[in-house]
């Protein structure tokens, strides 16, 4: 080893490399400022959310994408819709005996809030927006069911597109209620569960009865 | 406002010449630390550089917005103060929810599991035999709201098939309000009544004895409200109606001393379930429409139409007394 006694690194010899250590974050401004980019990338973002929650709730799996972004857009959408869908129902003009858009939508907010309430008190570990999410969003089957039967009543309002009616609103009731308590029950103790689910049975039902019982004027 | 506020102290700063802090544009609130600010600003222009600012700005912090470190201002200034009022604000708020939006004051009472709440639906339809030992009430509100919730659902099932017309209001809110209505209201009046005549029952006991009756107008109204038959309604009246009824009394009778309270609290709660279960029965289903028409004038013939549910019987009898009416105007 003696050779090496006199190794050593001339001084004119530049050293070279990187003493920094990259930054495995960026500066927090650039990760919040949504600001900057086109209102498009914005909507799209949001509308793919929205979308992906609408093909969970038809596909009832034991995923947790929908508890864990929760968000309102959804079920604001189908509570409009299935409102206005319900307007117009009454017999007469002037007493109005079909629900109106106030009470559809009162009625659908209303509901999830007791629904979530009750899930809460009985020791459920989900959040409130979180519940209020998936409560939501489980009305879809039931405003395809509505659109179906405004369709079946343009053909006609007898005693065959009734028994249509029936079957398909029975139907679309059974997967909701399927569907919420596929995600609900799970948060709850599992000798309560009976508990939780025969309010959202009764909810669903009665958004159901709204949708069969609806006539057209 | 405190904004503006801020904006005047900024362009003073970064002017770096005048030290002269413009006092009229200052809050009163914070008059207290005027002179904090005379001295800082004086240390300020003495040292010029001073890098603690950011830490200062975060000490002693009130919550009437009091201006606090003064140093190091960029733009830095505004968007701490700005922070920090966020901060005070939210907790604020998250005190004053936590504060009122508590529900676990009412855990206890949803505590239940599956088959105690199908116990006590059983149970209510059976009264009790021993009437000299207080019977034990079960203080528990689940199982009540759920069924003041059938009852409104089944109510909405029969205002909607006898084509009920609500003039003022709506079906739902009505269908709400009167099953609502019933159980709070019949139960502070019935807890009002135990308390003039000494009698052992709290509030939610109340509430939890009266929710536990409706079982028996849930099933009654659920059968009569699809089969119209006016003396199966009839029967189920006295029988599951009176079941309920009776087994409510039984229990607010061993919990009273003394005869002639235990006859007005139970006597009162009595009528008025059987009395509630009646007028759900004809207030919403349509019995009799146009018996006013055969009023207005004798040529009118006896009303032709046949409500649903009125049997023959009682349809003949309507009709002489209607031509009877008629013959004497």
């Amino acid at each position: 080893f003696a050779g090496l006694a006199d190794v050593s690194i001339a001084e004119d010899i530049p050293v070279e490399g990187e003493i920094t250590v990259p930054v495995g974050s960026r500066s927090p401004d650039e990760d919040y400022s949504t600001l900057d980019e086109p209102v498009r990338d914005t909507i799209m973002r949001d509308l793919k959310a929205v979308g992906k929650k609408f093909v969970h709730v038809m596909y009832p799996k034991k995923s947790s994408a929908l508890l864990r972004d929760w968000d309102l857009w959804g079920p604001l959408v189908l509570c409009v819709s299935l409102a206005l869908m319900l307007q117009g129902g009454s017999a007469d003009s002037k007493d109005d005996g079909g629900p109106q858009f106030a009470e559809v939508f009162v009625i659908i907010w209303f509901g999830a809030v007791v629904i979530t309430l009750n899930s809460k008190l009985l020791g459920g570990t989900i959040s409130f927006f979180q519940s209020l999410c998936v409560l939501g969003y489980c009305v879809l089957p039931l405003t395809v069911a509505m659109l179906v039967c405004r369709l079946v009543l343009l053909a006609g309002s007898g005693t065959i597109s009734f028994i249509i009616r029936l079957i398909v609103v029975v139907a679309m009731f059974g997967w909701s209620t399927l569907a919420s308590t596929a995600f609900l029950a799970d948060s709850q103790p599992p000798n309560r569960k009976a508990l939780v689910v025969y309010p959202i049975f009764l909810f669903y039902f009665v958004i159901s009865w709204m949708i069969l019982t609806f006539t057209p004027q | 406002g405190t904004a503006a506020d801020w904006g005047g102290f900024e362009d003073n700063m970064q002017g770096g010449g005048s030290a002269v802090i413009d006092m009229e544009n200052m809050d009163d609130t914070s008059g207290s630390s005027f002179e904090d600010m005379g001295e800082m600003h004086q240390r300020m222009k003495e040292e010029e550089e001073d890098e603690a600012a950011e830490g200062e700005a975060g000490a002693a912090e009130e919550e009437d917005g009091e201006f606090l470190g003064m140093k190091g201002l960029r733009g830095q200034l505004g968007r701490q103060v700005a922070d920090q009022m966020w901060q005070v604000g939210k907790r604020q708020a998250s005190r004053a929810f936590s504060l009122y939006a508590n529900i676990d004051i009412l855990r206890p009472y949803f505590d239940v599991e599956p088959v105690q709440v199908r116990t006590r639906l059983l149970e209510s339809m059976i009264p009790v035999k021993m009437i000299n030992f207080p019977q034990k009430i079960a203080g528990e509100l689940y199982g009540p709201l759920m069924l003041v919730f059938t009852l409104v659902a089944i109510l909405l099932h029969g205002m909607k098939t006898s084509d009920t017309i609500i003039r003022e209001g709506t079906l739902m809110g009505t269908a709400i309000g009167t099953c609502f209505g019933y159980w709070l209201g019949v139960s502070s009046f019935i807890y009002f009544l135990a308390y003039l005549c000494n009698a052992q029952i709290t509030m939610v006991q109340m509430l939890s004895l009266l929710g536990y009756g409706l079982f028996g107008h849930c099933i009654t109204l659920f059968v009569t409200y699809n089969i119209h038959f006016h003396s199966l309604f009839y029967i189920f009246w006295l029988g599951v109606g009176g079941l309920s009824t009776l087994r409510m009394v039984a229990v607010l009778v061993s919990r009273t001393v003394g005869h002639t309270q235990r006859l007005i609290l139970c006597g009162t709660l009595a009528a008025l379930h059987m009395l509630f279960l009646l007028y759900l029965h004809f207030a919403y289903h349509k019995v009799v429409e146009g018996i006013l028409d055969t009023l207005e004038g004798p040529n009118m013939p006896p009303f032709q139409r046949v409500a649903r549910d009125i049997p023959v019987v009682s349809n003949a009898v309507l009709n002489t007394t209607a031509k009877a009416i008629a013959l004497t105007l």
